[in-house]
């Protein structure tokens, strides 16, 4: 019959209402404020008695808190009132010490059986939730250089030794050119160069002076090394940001050489950037012999060992170390290669000549900063950050014989270990420089007043078209209504299914696509209307209104949606957030706008004897 | 009901062609020889916002700043009286922000930091490449499909308006000295979509009343189609333009720039999915012949 949905039509329409109903949900939950307890090494147990001991130290500092869960690795606490959540992460630290992660968090509220089907809030983008936004640019250019001078100053050493001679031998950018005076000791330096050092290649052209050899790392080298400098830049900073006990940080690489970082919540961008900045450092000591030297805990990833006496003075320190990679001795049992560069190589082998048989320890030094709990002069407790510095031995090792510019740890237990000590001799220094070549940050008053513009706008700019629609198209203008409603829902739904970010451009592409949206609707109603002063019967122009309106839409909606899916493409951030809303939303429009509105008239309408169409 | 009227659009489509042209030539003046106001996104640089609990006096602000040795700095209420906008140009540095905000809390006043933004030079020029070349990328592809799906003088028609479109929305952004930044940029991206969806309706119907009617020049089918369509449109551009004064008013000082792209974009799109795409296409005689489908039952049924 004309103008009547099958069944399942109709089911299927009832079907994404509730769905639309149910994942839209969890926005309207408001959430509580909480801080967040973790420990910094994944082995330690977080428990009732450990949440106990931070109600306690709550309850002291007069702080109002429920709903506290341990769940053995991490605790929650809700906090009443949200203006105190700062000093009671600042209380908790302060009472737990720095072995504890404490970090400022939104718990969410959404109710058990709505997270249970998979219901979650959206996510707020640093515009509406306030934070930092930064953008590192890593200097793979220097890390290549740093590669180049250290096997030029190697290349030397080789050509030394085989008692070839050269005019010159340097660096002119990105490559080793050496100068010599006969073709003959030239061309035995090339292939000396060639057997010893893999990455390097010789430039062959046909203009090729025979005096002079030119050298080029590979492309796979070049690459190796530029991946690696990012990843461990990468590594290095998600443990600084650790540190800075943020709820939900962002580290991640961008394009070919950036880093972004974004810390939601973060207001004290001075000390993030602190943080970000800093390096740990790395000092080679000698075991001390009887009297003198300092006393340090051992300690790495598998636990606690026992102390030693280093002496005082430093064989090498970090930035002598330029590469440190875990790898298999002959036997395959697990071990750290050590390349030093060459002064690093030189004052190794001086040290360890004489010392066979001693210790060779490996002291890492990291600058940390902690919260302590001070009775100020008026008699009230407040809590001070104190920087500080703490030292570990991450190594200590028999020196088998007099040691060079490469060196190995061996007898360490398992391959887990020996990766994590090459990550720590290689986070001594950061492989590569970085520096920030964007920042944003925004303020908690900035977020928040931006949500309540956005609700705002989209509120005022839907309840406008709202009254557009009824006052041209009446009765239909109600469909439509409805239709864009619902649009709304869905829209918010399938953002926090996604886990889209909403941003506040995001909101603006929100506002739009509800002006856009009845576009679909104008375009049939439209059309009906023509049908009806064309003079066809009141069930043959809503069917043919929709029909030949359906075209029209979907060769619009289709080019919006390749404009939108370029946005998303070439944009960064923002701008794809926009993008991605923008692209829901004509999705969604198109289902609540055509299937939907007419779901809504056939029922209505459908199948009856009506002589005026109220349109 | 009576039949719907047609309108003569074309019988002005001359002045129609002065207007746009007149319009083209300005913005183009405009943007070579001024240029855009380009945002701290893509021009680089350090600003930040900050929030008094009284009236901000910009001038003694700006006073202040330069006293501590900060050269030509710019100081600008930004949406409230209460709100200030301070923006350093030139060679950009990290820990400029952090020492403009030592300088203002050093009067001892109660300043609630609102927002940071530091961009590097390298970033600003990045963002500027990928801009245009998304939108010469949009306008290809959309070239593309719509030669697809109409055929290619319908395409040439959709692409022209959008560079139309395109063109005069900068302009005018370009004249009127307003910022151009990121969001306005993917404002001049949505009034692309916009403007399109609005042509592919006209091209659409355009199309079907050349299959439809046969004893019509091309003048009268595009009138007629345009007669046809002109409701949809109006009633289309007034429920965009509600948002977006929805927008413009109450969404924010961050927002009204794009909000104001959008306004002019969709004013100029809804003008020249009329015009400039009919126009174009009988420029380049457009004709019955253009469109019949190649095999198809109906169609031969049709004929005698």
């Amino acid at each position: 019959m004309l103008n009547k949905f099958p069944l399942w039509k109709n089911l299927l329409i009832l079907a994404v209402v509730i769905f639309g109903l149910t994942y839209a949900a969890p926005n309207f939950y408001p959430a509580d404020a909480a801080v967040q307890l973790s420990g910094q090494s994944g082995a330690m147990v977080i428990d009732e008695t450990v949440l106990a001991k931070v109600e306690k130290s709550l309850e002291e500092g007069n702080i109002e808190y429920f709903g506290g869960v341990a769940d053995g690795e991490s605790a929650l606490i809700r906090i009443k009132d949200k203006d105190m959540q700062l000093r009671a992460k600042e209380i908790i630290q302060a009472e737990m010490g720095n072995d504890y992660i404490v970090a400022l968090n939104l718990a969410p509220t959404t109710p058990e059986w709505l997270s249970n089907l998979g219901g979650t809030p959206m996510k707020l983008g640093l515009d509406l939730s306030g934070g930092v936004h930064f953008l590192l640019e890593v200097d793979l250019d220097k890390a290549l250089d740093v590669r180049l001078v250290g096997d030029l100053e190697d290349i030397k050493a080789a050509l030394r030794e085989e008692r070839i001679r050269y005019r010159s031998f340097k660096l002119v950018g990105n490559q080793i050119v050496g100068q010599f005076r006969d073709a003959d000791q030239a061309s035995k330096a090339k292939n000396i160069v060639r057997n010893t050092f893999r990455d390097l290649q010789p430039e062959t052209g046909p203009n090729q002076n025979p005096l002079t050899v030119v050298f080029n790392l590979s492309e796979a080298a070049t690459s190796l090394l530029e991946d690696n400098a990012i990843k461990q830049n990468l590594t290095s900073l998600r443990n600084r940001v650790n540190e800075l006990g943020v709820s939900e940080p962002l580290v991640s690489r961008q394009g070919k050489n950036r880093i972004v970082v974004e810390l939601p919540g973060v207001q004290d961008t001075a000390e993030a950037k602190r943080i970000i900045g800093k390096t740990a450092n790395l000092e080679f000591r000698l075991e001390s012999q009887g009297k003198g030297g300092e006393r340090f805990d051992f300690r790495n990833q598998s636990g606690q060992g026992p102390d030693a006496m280093l002496e005082s003075k430093a064989v090498i320190s970090g930035e002598n170390v330029t590469d440190a990679r875990a790898s298999f001795d002959e036997n395959g049992r697990p071990q750290v290669n050590i390349t030093l560069d060459s002064k690093g190589g030189w004052q190794m082998g001086y040290a360890t000549r004489d010392n066979i048989g001693r210790r060779l320890g490996v002291l890492f030094i990291e600058y940390k900063t902690k919260l302590e709990k001070v009775i100020s002069d008026t008699g009230e407790l407040d809590i001070v950050s104190v920087p500080y510095v703490e030292r570990h031995i991450i190594s200590l090792a028999t020196i088998q014989a007099q040691l060079g510019k490469q060196f190995r740890i061996t007898g360490l237990d398992g391959q887990r270990e020996s990766s994590e000590l090459a990550l720590l001799l290689r986070a001594g220094a950061l492989a590569a420089p970085m520096y920030i070549v964007e920042e944003r940050t925004i303020g908690p008053s900035l977020g928040a007043d931006n949500i309540e513009m956005g609700v705002k706008s989209v509120t005022v700019g839907m309840a406008l078209v709202l009254i557009f629609m009824v006052l041209i198209y009446r009765a239909f203008g109600m469909a439509a209504n409805f239709a864009l409603a619902m649009n709304l829902l869905l829209l918010v739904a399938f953002m926090s299914l996604l886990g889209a970010t909403l941003t506040l451009p995001g909101i603006a592409g929100i506002v739009l696509t509800v002006g856009m949206a009845v576009d679909a609707n104008v375009l049939i109603f439209s059309r009906i209307r023509e049908e009806r002063r064309d003079g066809a019967s009141v069930q043959t122009s809503i069917s043919a209104g929709y029909d030949r309106a359906f075209v029209s839409i979907l060769d619009a909606n289709i080019t919006t949606l390749i404009v939108a899916l370029i946005l998303f493409l070439i944009g960064s951030g923002p701008v794809q957030g926009f993008a991605v809303t923008l692209s829901i939303g004509i999705l969604t429009s198109m289902f609540t706008s055509i299937v939907m509105t007419r779901g809504l008239v056939n029922f209505v309408v459908g199948g009856r004897k009506i002589d005026k169409l109220w349109i | 009901m009576e039949p719907i009227k047609v309108y003569n659009f074309m019988g002005i489509r001359r002045y129609a062609v002065v207007f746009s042209a007149v319009l083209l030539v300005i913005s183009s003046w405009s943007l070579i020889s001024q240029g855009l106001v380009l945002g701290l996104d893509f021009s680089g640089g350090t600003q930040i916002e900050v929030g008094y609990d009284r009236p901000a006096d910009v001038g003694e602000l700006r006073e202040q700043l330069e006293t501590a040795g900060f050269s030509n700095p710019v100081v600008v209420h930004f949406g409230a009286e209460t709100d200030v906008l301070i923006r350093l140009q030139g060679e950009p540095k990290q820990e400029l922000a952090q020492e403009i905000l030592t300088v203002l809390q050093s009067s001892g006043e109660e300043i609630d930091l609102r927002r940071i933004d530091f961009v590097g030079p390298q970033i600003g020029e990045e963002l500027r490449d990928q801009g245009g070349l998304g939108m010469l990328a949009a306008l290809f592809v959309v070239m593309l499909y719509v030669a697809w799906r109409f055929q290619f003088k319908f395409s040439i028609g959709a692409v022209v308006a959008l560079a139309h479109d395109v063109i005069i929305t900068l302009g005018i952004f370009s004249l009127a000295r307003f910022e151009f930044d990121l969001t306005v940029l993917a404002a001049i991206l949505a009034v692309v979509g916009y403007s399109l969806n609005d042509t592919i309706v006209v091209s659409d119907r355009i199309r079907e009343n050349f299959r439809k009617i046969r004893k019509a020049s091309p003048v009268e089918v595009i009138n007629e189609s345009l007669s046809q369509t002109l409701w949809r449109t109006i009633n289309t551009s007034v429920t965009t333009m509600l948002v977006l004064l929805a927008l413009f008013f109450i969404g924010g000082e961050l927002i009204h720039n794009f909000a104001i792209a959008l306004m002019i974009g969709v004013g100029i799109g809804t003008y020249s999915s009329m015009y400039v795409a009919a126009t174009l296409m009988l420029a380049l005689n457009v004709d019955r012949e253009d469109l019949l489908e190649p095999v198809e039952g109906e169609l031969v049924d049709d004929l005698p």
